[in-house]
């Protein structure tokens, strides 16, 4: 039992965590890039215009990917605070307060993208819809982590201060996702379901699930990258980040 | 489990649960605040209030749309399929404005059956279609519309 979950806390402990993810970056970078490229090149190129938008219907090839790890994103946060606030585990902390800023970013990209689509589509930038709004709340859930982590001098504090915004923001991500279900609104309902087959046609689809593929692959570099970056910056007094400085130096 | 760390599980499924609760209960009691628009059927109703700002949405009724000659004005009337709602606007429409197609228009009720626009937005649905898959389908639906009106021609006598 106890040589089956080695391995987990090896992982789970900073350092650990820091050796293996090492070796995880290249991989990741490149089918982050592969899927990325693919994807746009065949998006916004090859596939065919809409026969009602036009063009302006491409932004859905950024648009979409991004609002979808906007949300899952918020699961990743709220998962690492739990864990956090139930087992005390210090990689946890460390991936939420990485999660916090990627999140913020994506939902603004949301955000942004949609308010450029929406001028030639809809007639105007913004519109207070369940959608839209709930989604602007969103970024304020995310600003708000970012927020209130600055806001203690105890680190431990902080961490679960952080833990429970995150867990009580997790009510704001079922409300953003029916929200053109329950209510009426100018936001369109969704075109990819999983109960159905997509409401787009094949040609159009198909370059957009590989950049939803790309930008999870995306995701998931940049918060092992912010993660990294975190575990340095809090473990830098410790001997083993010393070492490693040290062993850097001499190359 | 540790104790302790159920204990700490136990507040964690606490917190989900209560702000569940009261953001349930905070968004039924606002919901219809939450909707962007009323339909033609709740303007006919008379379930909306008269003297301020509204948002009405629903489907442009096929040609129902009227253009005043010589200035930007236009008239057409939305439906929800129970009720329709004539709307006046002036001014330059989305591109994506059609009939058939969904609107939202924004204004004053006068005299509790007309809507005087200041805005209208275009809403868009899920579909996503190529410019010659629609054509297909809309020659296939002519060619569908053809045939039946002949064999109903034919049989007819």
């Amino acid at each position: 039992m106890a040589r089956r979950w080695q391995w987990f806390h090896r992982l789970g402990s900073p350092p650990g965590f820091y050796r293996a993810s090492g070796y995880w970056l290249p991989w990741l970078a490149v089918a982050a890039a592969l899927l990325l490229g693919v994807g746009l090149v065949w998006g916004l190129v090859y596939a065919p215009p809409d026969a009602r938008q036009g063009n302006s219907f491409r932004i859905i090839y950024i648009h979409v990917p991004v609002s979808f790890l906007a949300l899952a994103g918020y699961y990743v946060m709220a998962v690492a605070g739990a864990v956090h606030l139930i087992w005390r585990m210090k990689l946890a902390d460390m991936v939420m307060t990485a999660a916090a800023p990627l999140g913020a970013a994506l939902t603004f990209v949301a955000l942004f993208s949609g308010a450029v689509w929406g001028k030639p589509t809809w007639g105007t930038y913004w519109v207070w819809d369940a959608r839209i709004t709930s989604m602007l709340v969103l970024l304020f859930l995310y600003l708000g982590v970012v927020a209130l982590r600055q806001g203690f001098s105890n680190q431990e504090a902080a961490g679960r201060a952080c833990a429970v915004l995150a867990l009580v923001g997790t009510v704001n991500i079922p409300i953003i996702y029916k929200s053109v279900d329950w209510w009426y609104s100018l936001h369109q309902p969704a075109t990819i379901r999983l109960t159905a087959a997509p409401s787009m046609h094949p040609d159009m689809f198909k370059p957009l699930l590989v950049m939803i593929l790309g930008l999870y692959v995306f995701y998931a570099l940049v918060l092992i990258l912010n993660t990294r970056a975190e575990i340095l910056a809090r473990e830098r007094r410790t001997g083993w980040v010393r070492e490693l400085a040290m062993g850097r130096n001499q190359d | 489990m540790h104790p302790l760390r159920k204990r700490r599980l136990l507040v964690v499924v606490f917190i989900l649960v209560v702000s569940s609760i009261g953001v349930a209960l905070a968004t039924y009691a606002l919901r219809q605040n939450m909707n962007l628009f009323y339909t033609p059927s709740q303007v006919a109703a008379d379930t909306v209030p008269g003297d301020v700002r509204i948002r009405v949405g629903g489907m442009v009724v096929r040609g129902s749309l009227t253009r005043t000659p010589g200035d930007l004005g236009v008239s057409f009337r939305l439906t929800d399929g129970n009720d329709e709602l004539l709307v006046h606007y002036t001014g330059i429409l989305p591109d994506l404005f059609g009939e058939g197609e969904a609107a939202v228009a924004a204004g004053y009720l006068r005299s509790g059956r007309t809507l005087e626009a200041d805005q209208v937005l275009a809403k868009h649905d899920e579909n996503y279609t190529p410019p010659e898959v629609a054509d297909a389908m809309k020659t296939g639906h002519a060619a569908r519309a053809a045939r039946d009106a002949g064999a109903q021609g034919s049989s007819a006598p």
